[in-house]
């Protein structure tokens, strides 16, 4: 039998009970729900991986400039800047999350995890991660299915839409997976795992979705930098065992009933907050098509 | 109706950005298009409404929607290329923009399109996460979502039609998920759009295509 997914509580205890790593309940509801066999999803992840990985490569190397002329080649200055304020890690994590981020942008090959606008979140984090601490490929597949199983848990009872709940669905979500999947690459326990999901959820709580001219480009690209910088902060608060004192599926309810109160202004309508200011307007003037007909409807 | 999620909608999909609903809905929506076709139109007439008209191109769905008839996937990165492709290719496009169609979904496609003599026009809509409804087709109401095998028939409105292909179906051990049946008028020409289960086998399409009631069958496999 395998966990339905409808709690992180849940999960916890089951994998506990059977004494089981945490992503193989993810790997059982698969093989229910969808009829798909263990070795279909293993190389399913690693497809998605080896996309990531490419994406970043891509944004880092080739020329990134979107039609709006926003997106402009910003993953390769950062990545090139000899000034790290904190670490050549830290320096290129950041670029990687811009880099892939960016090629979605520019309408390059993306892996969406969990939404299109949220792709260079995972990519950044887990190339740099796998980098760093020298994981095995498999390892990184292992944490790309505990970050599935923190997204079907939110998508169950929050939203992972930038429509639906703001932007915190989108980025915040991807930065949940992210720190989800970087405790369980290192070794963390579960309550370690879940902790890091709660906090970063914590950090992203209320964030609106507000793209301006309506693109998936400004603020979208440097909130996925900050999501995933968000995603290792918490990553190593919660190894540290420190508690996030709210529990995560509470830190998830909570994101459900923020989403749900939103104005509709800050649901990827482009009607507030960035979008609705002077220069966002005057950039969708510039870039939105003006030659459009009225119907005259009765 | 909405099935659980699974991994790969967590870890995915593999697309060309930047937006599900913008760029790979629209990829898919073409794709339809394309397969009823039978390949790729020589002229096509692309109408983007509402929230679609003014970010068509700001969200690339322009450059989607030509790759989606030129039979791209979703992941093929020619799409970006697309313009260039269909013209390099003899493929005539043009946009159109319609700000308020209310009685259309907020994210909707109309696209009219022609090869060799045949015709044909399909509305579809963008419902977010590159899911699609296929709304109507060739005037007919249709609503299938191409996730899975579909069968288009379009045959005369005659009693016992329905029960007729249902139990067709049904002998080739196939299971119907949803299906729309609409009429242009009574006794006229009545349009079928029947989601499987499973796959079809081909002999089952051979045999309701040689009846005299029934004009035409398109089998659409599902578009990933």
């Amino acid at each position: 039998m395998s966990v339905l997914f409808d709690n992180f509580r849940a999960w916890q205890q089951y994998c506990e009970q059977h004494n089981l790593p945490l992503y193989v309940p993810v790997l059982e509801y698969e093989r229910e729900q969808k009829g798909n066999s263990e070795e279909f999803v293993w190389q399913g992840l690693a497809r998605a991986y080896q996309v990531m990985k490419e994406a970043v490569q891509t944004g880092l190397t080739q020329d990134m400039r979107s039609r709006s002329g926003m997106i402009n080649n910003g993953a390769k200055k950062v990545f090139h800047h000899p000034l790290n304020v904190l670490s050549q890690e830290f320096k290129e994590m950041i670029s990687s999350a811009l880099a892939a981020k960016e090629v979605n942008s520019c309408m390059g090959r993306i892996v969406a995890a969990p939404t299109a606008g949220a792709s260079g979140i995972l990519p950044g984090i887990l190339t740099n991660l796998q980098k760093i601490h020298r994981l095995s490929d498999r390892k990184i597949l292992e944490g790309l299915l505990v970050a599935a199983g923190i997204a079907l848990i939110i998508e169950q009872n929050a939203s992972l839409a930038g429509a639906v709940g703001g932007c915190q669905a989108e980025t915040g979500s991807a930065a949940a997976m992210g720190a989800g999947a970087i405790v369980y690459c290192l070794g963390g326990s579960i309550t370690q795992v879940f902790n890091a999901v709660a906090i970063t959820i914590q950090c992203m709580l209320g964030l609106v979705c507000d793209p301006v001219a309506g693109l998936v480009e400004v603020p979208c690209v440097v909130r996925n930098a900050s999501a995933a910088a968000i995603a290792y902060s918490s990553a190593q608060i919660a190894l540290a065992d420190v508690s996030s004192v709210i529990p995560v599926d509470e830190c998830v309810q909570a994101m459900g009933e923020i989403g749900q109160s939103m104005e509709t202004r800050y649901k990827e309508t482009a009607l507030g907050g960035l979008a609705a200011t002077p220069t966002g307007q005057q950039i969708a003037q510039k870039v939105l098509i003006q030659d459009i007909e009225i119907l005259n409807e009765e | 109706m909405n099935q659980k999620s699974g991994i790969f909608d967590m870890i995915g999909p593999i697309m060309i950005g930047p937006s599900s609903s913008h760029t790979a809905g629209v990829v898919k929506i073409a794709n339809v298009a394309y397969k009823i076709l039978g390949g790729q139109p020589d002229e096509a007439v692309i109408t983007f409404y509402n929230s679609f008209a003014r970010t068509y191109e700001g969200h690339g769905s322009d450059k989607a929607v030509l790759g989606g008839l030129l039979g791209f996937a979703t992941d093929d990165e020619r799409i970006r290329n697309s313009p260039q492709i269909a013209q390099e290719q003899g493929m005539k496009y043009t946009y159109k923009a319609v700000g308020n169609a209310s009685t259309l979904h907020p994210n909707t496609i109309k696209l009219e399109l022609t090869k060799n003599n045949k015709r044909i026009e399909i509305i579809g809509e963008s419902r977010g996460g590159g899911l699609i409804n296929i709304a109507s087709y060739n005037g007919f109401r249709a609503d299938f979502t191409a996730q899975l095998p579909t069968l288009i028939i379009e045959a005369l409105d005659i009693k016992g039609s329905i029960a007729f292909i249902a139990q067709v179906l049904a002998q080739d051990d196939c299971n119907i998920a949803t299906m729309n049946v609409s009429r242009k008028a009574k006794h006229d020409i009545a349009c079928h759009f029947i989601e499987m289960d499973t796959a079809l086998e081909n002999i089952t399409i051979q045999y309701l295509l040689h009846l005299k009631w029934i004009h035409n069958i398109i089998y659409l496999t599902p578009i990933t």
